[in-house]
């Protein structure tokens, strides 16, 4: 199934990406391409087949709820663009 | 003379032991090896030279406590200089799997199989190169440019662990992690002619693993052979409280002693010799095959019928995990950050220029496979047909204990030969893309070189938790033969 420059559009816009126009042309292209391959999944009949989320058995091994030191805050901050009182900086979110 | 990098990991484990050889030698030996061969191959984007010279430091101090008493015994990775692909974080050493998005990022925690790698000794030389977060089957998809194949520097090392496969086939480490969430550990081991293991799923912990396709993901080890990757596997595996899908079960040691292959059932299954496949890829593989088969295994034919509904299924459920697992880049809290007048901006634009074009891709695609809409007709029924799959593998594994097979449809191709043409680059994957799907283990080990004198590799898969019978089966083989101890001739 081909995929339209406007579906590309909203795609990008929904995975927060900023695409050039050429970036678009050539995304509405390859996804077409990749997923007109995939079409032959829709021909396997799984009417009556449960989907696989993940292959391990559903328990979670627990572990003992105790309180551990966490990472230190100054650690964790090293790596930010911007900080201001030991907070991430953004820019404004609403005027 | 021949050099210190020339030892296998268990030689160099004897010399240390006898001192016959430093820790401290064997990591400045692999270090000058790097300076010297690396700006040809590109197989580094980070080197730990200080944190490893301390490393050999310690572990020296800790051999030379060992000599005067040997009650304890020390893991044979003691004193090895060894490489991590760039998507595993070591606190302190630039971590960028490969992309702009995560340039200068100084993880400030090490991944548990690093660090219990770590723990028992072992030197960490330093980062090698990915394509970008994994996804690619070249290296060519890392942001810091493609790592050249030891073999034919004009050809690719094979992805997304080619930065490993490449460093372990040059002789510049002794071993190498990798990660396989599609391929990357099995198929660049066999364009190198190295051995890789790929574990089960939940095997080793993805604690500090920087995830790409989260029911996917693997961490497992490139080596010379594969009895240089049973001392790194027994290591690494095993439950770890910081990974709940980690599993519990206990890691057995894999003992070499009395390997033989008599009684062992290996199924040939007829998917994976179709059209497509190198006649010499096929004729080494068939050729291995009869070899294991004169070791005392039986050869029987299998089949694994949904085997050509991997690709689609692996190219919406890898893709869809990925595009949640990526979301976090958003030059918030780490990473570069193109500075934008608004909140939203900021998002668009950094995200827009720091991703190359095969990451937006894979997250356009999981995007879009996960949209209202879609979800059921491409996400759900790839779910769906994911159960088919793993079902081929537990029925087939109800008659048979090995599945034999090609890595990869052809030996290494050149740079840029796939171009622009994305879905030519996904069939590369073909025959590795299953183990994935199914949770098993599998690996990849040389069988022979084509008429280019490029190697070809071979690949077994077990049942999950199979790592020792695959690590013994491949060692049976490697006894008999010596295409493992070739090497590349690189000046």
């Amino acid at each position: 199934m081909a995929i339209s420059l406007e579906e590309v559009r909203h795609i990008a816009f929904l995975a927060r990406l900023e695409l050039t126009p050429e970036e678009q042309e050539l995304y509405a292209k390859q996804l077409s391409a990749i997923l007109e391959y995939a079409a032959r999944l829709t021909e396997v009949d799984t009417d009556q087949i449960p989907p696989t989320a993940s292959v391990l058995p559903l328990k979670a091994p627990l572990r003992r709820d105790v309180v551990r030191p966490s990472l230190p805050h100054a650690l964790i901050l090293r790596n930010a663009p911007a900080t201001e009182r030991g907070m991430f900086r953004v820019p404004p979110v609403l005027e | 003379m021949t050099s210190l990098t020339d030892m296998s990991l268990l030689e160099a484990a004897a010399s240390l032991r006898s001192g016959d050889t430093t820790s401290l030698a064997l990591t400045e030996a692999c270090l000058k090896r790097i300076h010297q061969l690396d700006p040809a191959l590109h197989a580094f984007l980070a080197l730990a030279s200080d944190q490893a010279l301390e490393q050999a430091q310690a572990a020296d101090a800790g051999l030379q406590k060992w000599r005067r008493d040997r009650s304890q015994e020390l893991p044979l990775v003691y004193g090895i200089p060894l490489a991590i692909k760039d998507v595993l974080c070591l606190q302190d050493v630039p971590t960028t799997c490969g992309s702009r998005i995560l340039e200068g990022f100084l993880p400030p925690y090490t991944a548990t199989s690093v660090a219990r790698l770590l723990s028992a000794g072992a030197v960490v030389l330093g980062k090698t190169n990915t394509d970008e977060f994994a996804m690619g089957s070249s290296t060519e998809n890392s942001a810091y440019g493609p790592t050249h194949n030891p073999w034919d520097i004009g050809r690719v090392p094979g992805g997304s662990s080619g930065g490993s496969a490449a460093a372990v086939a040059a002789g510049l480490c002794f071993a190498a992690l990798g990660t396989d969430t599609g391929g990357s550990i099995r198929q660049p081991a066999a364009f190198c002619g190295v051995t890789g293991l790929k574990t089960s799923y939940g095997r080793v912990s993805r604690y500090g693993l920087i995830a790409y396709g989260s029911s996917l993901d693997t961490v497992g080890a490139l080596a010379r052979s594969a009895a240089e990757l049973a001392p790194l596997f027994t290591v690494m595996a095993g439950h770890d409280e910081l990974d709940s899908t980690s599993l519990t079960d206990p890691v057995p040691e894999v003992d070499f002693g009395t390997v033989t292959l008599k009684g062992v059932r290996i199924g040939v299954p007829e998917e994976y010799f179709i059209e497509g496949v190198q006649l010499e890829v096929e004729a080494a593989v068939r050729l291995a095959v009869q070899v294991m088969s004169e070791l005392g295994a039986t050869i029987v034919p299998t089949s694994l019928p949904h085997t050509d509904l991997a690709l689609p299924v692996y190219y919406l459920i890898a893709p869809a995990e990925a595009s949640a697992n990526l979301a976090r880049y958003d030059a918030v809290r780490f990473g570069p950050r193109i500075e934008a007048d608004d909140l939203w901006d900021q998002y668009l634009q950094t995200r827009g220029q720091l991703f190359g074009s095969e990451v937006k891709r894979r997250i356009m695609l999981g995007t879009y496979a996960l949209s209202a809409g879609y979800y059921d007709a491409y996400y759900g029924q790839a779910q769906k047909v994911r159960t088919l799959i793993k079902a081929d593998f537990d029925q087939a594994f109800e008659s048979v204990d090995l599945i034999a097979c090609p890595v990869a449809p052809t030996t290494a191709f050149r740079i840029g030969e796939h171009g622009d043409d994305p879905l030519s680059m996904y069939l590369e994957d073909v025959f590795t893309l299953p183990a994935n799907l199914a949770g098993v283990p599998g690996i990849s080990f040389p069988v022979g070189f084509d008429s280019k004198g490029l190697p070809i590799g071979m690949q077994l898969m077990a049942p999950p938790l199979g790592e020792a019978r695959l690590l013994q089966s491949a060692h049976a083989y490697q006894q008999v033969t010596d295409w493992h101890t070739r090497r590349p001739a690189l000046s």
